[in-house]
């Protein structure tokens, strides 16, 4: 141990120079003079995070304690960590912006989120606790043909676990660009050595302290920050609202959302839309297909079903869920008022100019809450969420790099190519080598993705999670008559149909449509500005005065980035399969490609003779409601 | 893994493995469908009952941010429910577990 113990030390010490040493491209959100801060905080938690690991990795001594953390994780513990694993950078900052930009419509989207764990609570996680042992190609490969099943399984896993780690890699290295200013290529190196720390040398043991230590974080600021906006209203429910509608930087993003709609509305008018939907989910079915990904989706993301093969009985997996579900929506609430008190205190004009996505809303708000820019509390605080941001992203890329791993190492190598026939020590090797190689996959893809838009990603994930992994599952779990064939055919066909229809749907840049709408973005801020001028010169009250100023310098300011936006365009006329315009009009597939999906299982199924689904049938059912079988095999 | 002393096909058709197999699927499977129900009435309401949503309850707060909060509260709902039930199915579970060991089936 004490050779691993030196290159722990070695990869914190590398992993902090490249934090540490890296020269600022550029610094938005901490001043110079307060960046010691941030190092400090960094270093305080990379810290943590690395003691947890040198633990770990003294434990981690069998193939199940690499992938399975030794079954020995309890309830509560897997609870946080299901948490952490699932409060990615995407909805810790993506959720808290899209409120503070959009009001209502942002909380609406965050509900889904939640309401997906209801799926996993009551059909995936006990049956799969007790029919699977590391990976979702072992719950199959219990009935249908082991090394036909694995093999696509795997192949979907890694697939899906690709796009979100994309997503993540991209997103963070943006992220820890805006937030500390250092260079994207070397805030993905960093995110990546350490990821690749934690789950080589601590396996799922670091894996799910680093996703705890990081959830109880996460938590512990959004509740500090929830407390301190609260606290400048009086914490009244009713009166906290009437502050919200009453506010005027919401009130001009209002209108400015609404452009000419808004014309004949009351400033209290205007603050009251903010809390009614439609200001940013335009499309109902979308909406619907989204909620649909998510909810079948979530149970069957890899890194998710993964952690119920860490606690002991199914009993500690059903308890796990429920943690899950209270701590995943408390934090949804209190995002309610982190973008809501964004939004009035740093105001939508702030936020969209650090980041057009909205994922500096939290930051920025910490920072304010704090003291402001030039205070060392406010720049603490900013350096603190900036930090929990940052660890967010290392432990989400770590939870999927091990998903995609195991799948790698225990389905394909040991299950296909050695036939089953490993040692223990051999396999966890492979799995350490195959953590290696998806780490650097990582690493390579997040730099090669630089700048490009990797937002839908996480959509995809959730779409081929939904489409292809949880159709297969589902049914294997509850329907006697499935078997490879439909097993094999749903996979493929959820997976192509998912990934087909986005690459044709409006998620692609279609540079003749961007071009298009940004030209009327110019035009209807021009006429703004024009009416804006008309109600300056009419107005005599000072405070109305500084209203109106300030939503000139917003039409401005959308107006300077439409125009950025078109130039960056270039003379570029198609999306990346050639085409002009979208050919399917949702931006999520999952409305037509669940079904399909669950259509080519009992088909695929029906159409095909397999004797060995059918005769382990009754085991299957039987160990899946009862846990025979399986409660004596985790205990060692 | 497989533990080739245990009759599966005598569990499967034991009375008590049945009737927990069907007090389970009745249970879990009415759950999530009131559940996708619910989940999926607020996109649609949202959608094409706007002017229901915008009626002002209490202060600003509107139907719209009730219903979305009492999403919350049922996805808690269910899975305290759950969660309570699920106790009574363990006890069954358990004494179908103690049966297949009095057969000889578990070592």
């Amino acid at each position: 141990m004490s050779k691993s113990t030196s290159t722990i030390a070695c990869t914190l010490g590398l992993g902090t120079i490249l934090l540490l040493g890296a020269e600022p491209a550029f610094a938005q959100a901490v001043a110079p003079q307060w960046r010691f801060l941030t190092f400090g905080v960094f270093a305080a938690i990379i810290g943590l995070t690395m003691y947890v690991t040198y633990r770990a990795a003294k434990r981690v001594k069998t193939s199940a304690d690499f992938y399975a953390a030794g079954g020995g994780v309890s309830g509560l513990q897997n609870g946080w960590a299901i948490a952490g694993d699932y409060l990615s950078a995407a909805s810790f900052l993506g959720i808290a912006g899209l409120i503070s930009l959009y009001g209502y419509d942002g909380f609406m989207y965050s509900v889904g989120w939640l309401v997906a764990y209801i799926t996993v609570l009551l059909v995936i996680a006990e049956p799969c606790r007790n029919i699977g042992k590391y990976t979702m190609g072992d719950i199959l490969a219990f009935r249908n043909n082991p090394k036909t099943v694995k093999a696509f399984m795997a192949v979907s896993t890694i697939t899906v676990s690709t796009f979100y780690l994309t997503a993540q890699m991209v997103g963070g290295g943006v992220l820890v660009k805006t937030l500390i200013g250092i260079d994207y290529q070397y805030s993905v190196i960093a995110v990546g050595i350490l990821m690749l720390a934690y789950v080589i040398f601590g396996g799922m043991v670091a894996t799910t302290w680093v996703q705890i230590i990081k959830a109880v974080l996460l938590v512990l600021a959004s509740l500090i920050m929830v407390f301190m906006v609260w606290y400048q209203y009086g914490f009244g429910g009713p009166e906290y609202f009437q502050k919200v509608i009453g506010d005027p930087n919401i009130q001009a993003r209002v209108a400015g959302l609404l452009g000419d709609a808004a014309r004949n509305m009351t400033p209290e008018q205007l603050g009251q839309r903010f809390l009614e939907p439609g200001l940013y989910l335009k499309s109902p079915i979308d909406q619907i297909s989204l909620g649909m990904a998510l909810v079948l989706g979530t149970a069957g993301m890899p890194h998710i079903l993964m952690r119920f093969f860490t606690v002991p009985t199914a009993q500690a997996a059903r308890t796990s869920v429920i943690w899950a579900m209270a701590i995943i929506g408390g934090f949804y609430v209190l995002t309610l008022f982190l973008g809501t008190g964004a939004a009035m205190l740093v105001g939508p004009v702030n936020i969209l100019a650090a980041d057009r996505g909205g994922n500096m809303a939290a930051p920025l708000l910490a920072q304010f809450l704090g003291g402001g820019p030039d205070s060392m509390l406010g720049n603490l605080m900013l350096s603190f969420v900036a930090a929990v941001a940052f660890a967010t992203i290392v432990a989400v890329v770590a939870g999927l790099v091990l998903a995609a791993a195991s799948a790698m190492s225990h389905d394909i190598w040991v299950g296909i190519v050695k036939g089953e026939h490993a040692t223990d020590a051999e396999e966890t090797r492979a799995a350490r080598i195959c953590s290696l190689i998806v780490g650097a996959l990582a690493i390579t893809i997040g730099i090669l993705a630089q700048g490009q838009n990797v937002a839908h990603l996480v959509a995809l994930a959730f779409a081929v999670a939904a489409s292809a992994n949880l159709p297969v599952v589902l049914l294997t779990l509850y329907w006697k008559r499935c078997n490879t064939g439909g097993v094999v055919a749903g996979l493929v066909v959820g997976t192509l149909t998912a990934i087909g229809l986005v690459l044709v749907s409006p998620n692609m840049t279609y540079p003749l449509l961007v071009k298009a709408a940004q030209q009327k973005i110019i035009e209807t801020s021009a006429s703004r500005i024009e009416q804006l001028g008309a109600d300056l010169a009419a107005a005599r009250d000072p405070v109305v005065q500084e209203v109106i100023q300030k939503a000139v310098a917003a039409a401005q300011k959308a107006m300077t980035v439409a125009q950025a936006e078109i130039a960056k365009l270039g003379s570029n006329t198609t999306s990346l399969v050639g085409l002009e315009k979208p050919l399917f009009q949702l931006r999520n597939p999952g409305l037509i490609s669940i079904p399909l999906g669950f259509l080519a299982v009992l088909l695929g199924s029906l159409f095909y003779r397999d004797k060995r689904a059918v005769d382990m049938w009754e085991e299957l059912y039987v160990r899946s409601n009862t846990g025979i079988g399986r409660a004596k095999a985790a205990a060692h | 893994m497989a533990n080739p002393t245990i009759d599966w096909a005598a569990i499967d058709a034991d009375p008590g493995f049945r009737e927990l197999h069907g007090r389970k699927i009745r249970f879990l499977w009415g759950l999530m469908a009131f559940s996708v129900v619910y989940y999926f009435l607020l996109p649609i309401g949202a959608a094409y009952f706007t002017d229901l949503y915008r009626i002002k309850v209490w202060g600003a707060i509107n139907v719209g941010l009730l219903f979305a909060l009492s999403q919350f509260l049922v996805a808690w709902g269910i899975a305290f429910l759950y969660a309570r039930k699920a106790s009574q199915f363990d006890a069954m579970a358990e004494q179908i577990a103690r049966k297949a060991d009095a057969l000889g089936g578990r070592q």
